[in-house]
């Protein structure tokens, strides 16, 4: 069995005083999706940028693989055609152009790639911060609420690139208050 | 790595308002024989101290602008996913805002100084003084967006930050603009070189603290 994709052993969560979970154990392998549930406030996002390495657990440790984070910040420069705007991601991770030509095949935003980033409506701007972790081919994706704002379509196209992510041996852990397309572990915390 | 994040930033200052500071110099510099009057003699003997005043609250200007648009649309984020430390993504920013502000600024003080009545010779060495104190000024002007991004009227209270800590550049700065000014040009790159060292470090360490 190969290494896991992302690790979490023993790890507690404080933010602003406040216990978000303790003694939280779980691991992603290649292939596994796991769907982050539970009421709003509970710690699915903190937990999603504890995974990244944005917050930093009170104790335990977290080891992660080459990975992708989509939160509902966009960052791509507004003013920005999004095709140039994923190819500056692109070109920090010395990635291939085809790889951002593909994603925006994938999602369904070819025909915006020469329109800047700051007039895309909320759904093509979520579909974008999408597009940018599938341009980033990494194993481990970490996504905070994909479905927001997606449109039935969009919801559609997600469930294919996720579909064929897990299959070529990537891991997905996606936090959601909605159900997700496919099959997926549940962790529910608040519990 | 760093070169992508300076191109980036150099393209989004040109394209934006990298002239502001530069007019607000200018500006600045306009007030002063208005405010004492045009007296040649005086003008051109409290010209290089008014220049700096004006290079110190020009900037000011674009501190907002630095930082903040790239914490609050998740760029900052997304750098520290990508591998690159908070130091490095500043040491960049510094970089990229000093070359869009310090020779710009150089030639609105060259324009400015017609109208401060300075000759040749203090002008040469109000350039120089200004040159060596702008990477530090750059270097200050992200350090301190950095420690205010996200904060309620994080304009003023930059500025309250910044003019302080720009104090001992000011005074050697400005006295480096003397005729006998050899020594205190090198306490003021002794200053400004230690303010750039040191700048990437506390902008890195403010970044990663507004995360949590």
């Amino acid at each position: 069995m190969s290494a896991p994709l992302l690790s979490f052993d023993d790890v507690s969560l404080w933010r602003g005083g406040r216990v978000l979970f303790e003694h939280l154990n779980l691991i992603i392998g290649a292939g596994d999706g796991l769907h982050l549930c539970g009421p709003n406030g509970v710690g699915k996002s903190s937990l999603i940028r504890l995974a990244a390495g944005l917050l930093r657990a009170a104790s335990g440790t977290v080891h992660r693989s080459g990975f992708a984070l989509a939160d509902d910040a966009l960052a791509l420069d507004p003013e920005l055609p999004l095709r140039q705007a994923l190819l500056f991601w692109c070109a920090l991770a010395r990635g291939q152009q085809r790889c951002v030509d593909e994603a925006l095949e994938t999602l369904g935003l070819r025909h915006l790639a020469d329109v800047p980033v700051r007039l895309l409506s909320a759904g093509q701007a979520k579909r974008a911060t999408l597009a940018r972790v599938v341009a980033s081919q990494a194993s481990l994706w970490l996504l905070d609420e994909p479905l927001n704002g997606l449109d039935a379509e969009g919801v559609e196209r997600l469930a294919h690139v996720l579909a064929v992510h897990r299959a070529g041996g990537g891991g997905v852990l996606a936090a959601s208050h909605m159900p997700l397309p496919g099959a997926w572990t549940q962790l529910e915390l608040g519990h | 790595m760093i070169g992508v994040l300076v191109r980036r930033d150099l393209r989004r200052a040109f394209a934006g308002s990298a002239w502001l500071p530069m007019a607000f110099f200018l500006l600045v510099a306009t007030l002063v024989p208005f405010a004492v009057g045009p007296d040649a003699r005086l003008l051109s003997r409290i010209g290089p101290g008014a220049l700096w005043i004006a290079a110190l609250t020009a900037a000011l200007l674009p501190i907002e602008r630095l930082i903040e648009p790239d914490r609050a649309s998740g760029m900052l984020d997304q750098f520290a996913v990508h591998g690159l430390a908070e130091e490095s993504v500043a040491a960049a920013k510094i970089l990229a805002h000093w070359v869009s502000f310090g020779p710009p600024l150089l030639i609105a003080a060259a324009l400015g100084s017609t109208l401060l009545a300075l000759d040749t010779a203090t002008l040469w060495r109000t350039m120089i003084a200004l040159a060596v104190g702008t990477p530090a000024l750059a270097a200050l002007a992200v350090a301190v967006a950095a420690l205010t991004a996200g904060l309620p009227r994080a304009g003023a209270l930059a500025g309250i930050l910044l003019l302080p800590l720009a104090v001992p550049l000011l005074i050697f700065g400005a006295a480096a603009t003397a005729q006998s000014g050899s020594g205190a040009l090198l306490l003021e790159a002794a200053v400004s070189l230690f303010i750039v060292a040191g700048a990437p470090f506390v902008a890195g360490a403010a970044i990663r603290s507004a995360r949590s």
